[in-house]
C-alpha cells in the first residue's frame, strides 16, 4: 500500500515507537507477531465469524434520501452505529482480544474517552472471560456516566484518571503506566490508531472492514465501487482510518477528516489538532499534536469526549502533510445542531463525535451526481444528556 | 573524557546519585539544590526537566513536574539557570526528561547548549535506540555527552549487549519494570536478574534506580551494581519546609 506503514513503523515522517524501555518487550512482542497472527487463517475465520454473528456485520450502507435531497448529492451512511455496543470501536476490540488470547495474555487494560472503546473492551473481555481494567478521565466519567455503568455491568473495573486534564490523554497515560508495571501477563487494547508502532497499523487493519464493506455495498447501490467523497470524524482517528483504508490508493476519492473545533479554533478551547498542532511525539509516536513552544502537551477541549484528544494518529498526520486527505474542523454548536438535524431528517440520533462529520456536509460543494459516504461512527444514546441540556428538551 | 566518565573511572563502588525535578518546589533553586547535594556527598546528579505527560513516572514525580511547569520551568529557563552551574558545582550532572521538549528545542541545539553549560550526559526514557543510533548519536558524541540507556528485568541479553555497545559511561538498571516511586522488592527473580547482568561482564558499569529510598535499599543495590539512584524519596523531601537545610541529613541517612 502506497500510504501504509514501512518496516520501521513510519508513515513518511510520522510513527515509530517512542516508548520507555519498560514497554519495549511488550511492544516488540506485538511487532514481531501481529502480522503472523492476524493473517493466520484460523484467526481470520474466528474474527470474521464474530464480526458477523456477534457484532452484526456487515453494517448497512444506507442511502440517506432526505440528506441527499438537502445536500444535492447521493449521501450514504455507513452504519457503524448499528454495531453491537453502538460504535465502530467493537471491530478493533474483537480483533485485539483474539490477538491477546493468542499471545497468552490474561489481563486486559484499555483507555477510553467517550466510553465507547471502554464498553467495547469490557464486552469482549466478558465474551472471552478475561479480566478487564478501563482507565477513564475523571471529567469523562462524569459526562459519559451511562457508559461507566455499562462497563461495570459488563464486569470491568473502571479506574478514574485524575492527573492533567482528566480526559482521554490522561487515561492513556494511566493505561501506559499500568502496562509498564504489568509487562508479562497484560495486553493493552489501544482504542485508536495512535500509540507506538505497531498499534496504528494494527488498529487500522481491524477497522479497515468498514471501507472493505462500503466499497462492495456502494457497487450494489450505484454500480460504482468508488465514491467521490468519503467523510469521517477524527479524534485519534480510528473510524476515519477504517473508512479511508481501502480508498487510500484510489486517488480520485476525496477523503475528508473532521476534527473538533470545540468553541472555535482560536478560542483556546479546541481539539482541532491539524490547525493548532505541530510535529512532535505523543503517546509513543511521532505525529502532529497540540503543544506549547516548550513541547508541553496542550489540554484540548471538545464537547465530544471521543474527539477531545490533543493528537492524531501518525498515519493521519502523514495523510495531512502530503495532502492525501483534507482536514477540517467543526465547532461544538454546529455539531450539536447537525446531531439534531440527522435525528429529525433521518430518524438517526448520532453520537456527538459523528455529528461533527455530519455538520461538515453544510460546507461541502457537491455535484448532483456525486456519491458521498459518511461514517456514522456511533449512536447518540450516550450523549442524550448533553443533547437534552443543549436543546432544553 | 567527561566528568561522568572520569567519575566511573576513579570510583567503582557505592556511588550515590540523586534525581530531582528542576523548578520544584520553587522555580529558582535548581543550582542551590545541586550545590547542597554536592556538599552533602552525592557523587552525581540527575536534573529532570518537566513534561506534561510523564508516562514512566509515578505520582511523586508527576506532581513535581506539574508544579514545576506551573512555576514556569521550561528547557530555556533551565539552561539559563545552569549558565553559572560550573562556578558552583563540580560533580557530574545529567539532564533527564522526555523526548518531546527536546525535539521542540531542537535536539542538536539541546546537546550543544547542555554541553556549554557543563552537563555531562542525558537520559531520555522515550528516545528509541534506533532513532538515537541513526539520527542523534552524532550530536551527543560531538558535544561529549553520554547518553544513558535503561535496562529492565525483561530486557533481552542481545539488547543489553547492544545497549552496552552504545553506552559510554553507565547503564541505568531498573530494579523492576515499574514507574518511578515504587519500592525495591529484592525477590529471587530480581537477584537472578542482577546476577545475570553481572555475569555478562559488560563494558559499562551499572547503576540501579527505581525503588531506592533508604540505606537498606541503597546497600542492597550496591551489592549488585556500582551504585544507586534515589529519585522520588528525595523529591518528597523537597516538599518539606527548609528543604535545603535537610539535604545533608537525607544523604547521610542513605549512605552514612
Amino acid at each position: 500500500m502506497k500510504y501504509g506503514v514501512n518496516e520501521l513503523g513510519y508513515y513518511g515522517d510520522f510513527g515509530g515507537a517512542y516508548i520507555p524501555e519498560m514497554l519495549y518487550p511488550n511492544v516488540e512482542e506485538l511487532r514481531q507477531q501481529y502480522l503472523n497472527i492476524i493473517n493466520d487463517a484460523g484467526f481470520r475465520a474466528e474474527f470474521d465469524q464474530l464480526l458477523k454473528d456477534y457484532v452484526g456485520r456487515p453494517s448497512p450502507l444506507y442511502h440517506a434520501k432526505r440528506y441527499s435531497e438537502k445536500y444535492g448529492a447521493n449521501i450514504f451512511f455507513k452504519r457503524e452505529d448499528l454495531n453491537h455496543t453502538g460504535s465502530h470501536k467493537i471491530n478493533n476490540a474483537i480483533g485485539q482480544i483474539l490477538l491477546a488470547q493468542r499471545l497468552g495474555k490474561k489481563r486486559i487494560i484499555a483507555e477510553t474517552g467517550a466510553g465507547q472503546h471502554g464498553v467495547a473492551t469490557a464486552t469482549v473481555c466478558a465474551l472471552m472471560g478475561l479480566e478487564c481494567i478501563v482507565y477513564m478521565g475523571e471529567i469523562d466519567m462524569a459526562r459519559q456516566a451511562p457508559n461507566v455503568a455499562r462497563m461495570k455491568m459488563l464486569g470491568a473495573k473502571v479506574v478514574s484518571a485524575t492527573s492533567g486534564s482528566k480526559t482521554l490523554k490522561d487515561a492513556t497515560n494511566e493505561a501506559m503506566r499500568d502496562w509498564i508495571a504489568n509487562p508479562v501477563d497484560t495486553h493493552y487494547i489501544i482504542g485508536s490508531v495512535v500509540g507506538p508502532y505497531p498499534y496504528p497499523d494494527m488498529v487500522a487493519r481491524f477497522q479497515s472492514i468498514i471501507s472493505l464493506e462500503a466499497k462492495r455495498q456502494l457497487l450494489e447501490h450505484t454500480g460504482k465501487e468508488l465514491p467521490e467523497y468519503v467523510m469521517a470524524c477524527v479524534g485519534g482517528g480510528s473510524n476515519a482510518m477504517g473508512m479511508f483504508y481501502h480508498f487510500l490508493d484510489n486517488e480520485s476519492v476525496r477523503l475528508v477528516a473532521v476534527e473538533a473545533a470545540g468553541k472555535g479554533v482560536d478560542s483556546g478551547h479546541s481539539a482541532a489538532t491539524t490547525f493548532l498542532g505541530r510535529e512532535g511525539v505523543l503517546h509513543g509516536s511521532r505525529t502532529i499534536l497540540m503543544q506549547t513552544d516548550d513541547g508541553q502537551v496542550v489540554e484540548p477541549y471538545s464537547v465530544s469526549a471521543g474527539l477531545d484528544y490533543p493528537g492524531i494518529g501518525p498515519q493521519h498526520a502523514h495523510l495531512y502533510k502530503i495532502n492525501r486527505a483534507q482536514y477540517v474542523s467543526i465547532t461544538d454548536d454546529k455539531a450539536l445542531q447537525a446531531g439534531l438535524l440527522c435525528s429529525q431528517l433521518e430518524g438517526i440520533i448520532p453520537a456527538i463525535e459523528t455529528a461533527h462529520a455530519l455538520a461538515q456536509l453544510e460546507k461541502m460543494q457537491f455535484k448532483a451526481s456525486d456519491n458521498v459516504i459518511i461514517c456514522i461512527s456511533g449512536r447518540g444514546d450516550k450523549d442524550l444528556e448533553t443533547y437534552i441540556k443543549y436543546f432544553g428538551f | 573524557m567527561n566528568r561522568l566518565q572520569n567519575l566511573f573511572h576513579t570510583k567503582k563502588t557505592n556511588l550515590l546519585s540523586i534525581y530531582y525535578t528542576a523548578g520544584y518546589p520553587e522555580l529558582n533553586t535548581t543550582v542551590d539544590i545541586a550545590e547542597a547535594l554536592e556538599k552533602a556527598g552525592a557523587d552525581f546528579l540527575e536534573i529532570g526537566f518537566p513534561y506534561s505527560d510523564p508516562v514512566a513516572d509515578g505520582p511523586t514525580i508527576q506532581h513535581s513536574s506539574e508544579t514545576a511547569l506551573q512555576n514556569g520551568m521550561t528547557v530555556h529557563v533551565l539552561f539559563e539557570q545552569l549558565k553559572d552551574l560550573r562556578k558552583r558545582v563540580n560533580i557530574p550532572i545529567l539532564l533527564m526528561g522526555y523526548v518531546n521538549p527536546i525535539l521542540q528545542y531542537g535536539i542538536e541545539k539541546f546537546c550543544k547548549t547542555a554541553s556549554e553549560v557543563g552537563v555531562d550526559g542525558i537520559i531520555v526514557p522515550d528516545l528509541p535506540m534506533y532513532e538515537y543510533e541513526a539520527l542523534y548519536s552524532k550530536y551527543f558524541l560531538d558535544n561529549n555527552l553520554s547518553n544513558i540507556f535503561l535496562v529492565t528485568p525483561q530486557t533481552s541479553a542481545d539488547r543489553i549487549r547492544k545497549i552496552d555497545e552504545l553506552s559510554n559511561s553507565f547503564i541505568y538498571l531498573l530494579s523492576s519494570s515499574s514507574i518511578t516511586g515504587g519500592s525495591l522488592n529484592v525477590s529471587t527473580n530480581i537477584e537472578d536478574y542482577y546476577k545475570r547482568i553481572k555475569a555478562m561482564e559488560l563494558n559499562n558499569p551499572a547503576i540501579i534506580g527505581f525503588g531506592i529510598s533508604n540505606n537498606a535499599t541503597f546497600t542492597k543495590a550496591c551489592e549488585y551494581a556500582s551504585g544507586a539512584i534515589v529519585g522520588s524519596a528525595f523529591v518528597k523531601l523537597l516538599a518539606e519546609d527548609n528543604y535545603l537545610e535537610k539535604i545533608p541529613a537525607f544523604v547521610k541517612a542513605i549512605r552514612p
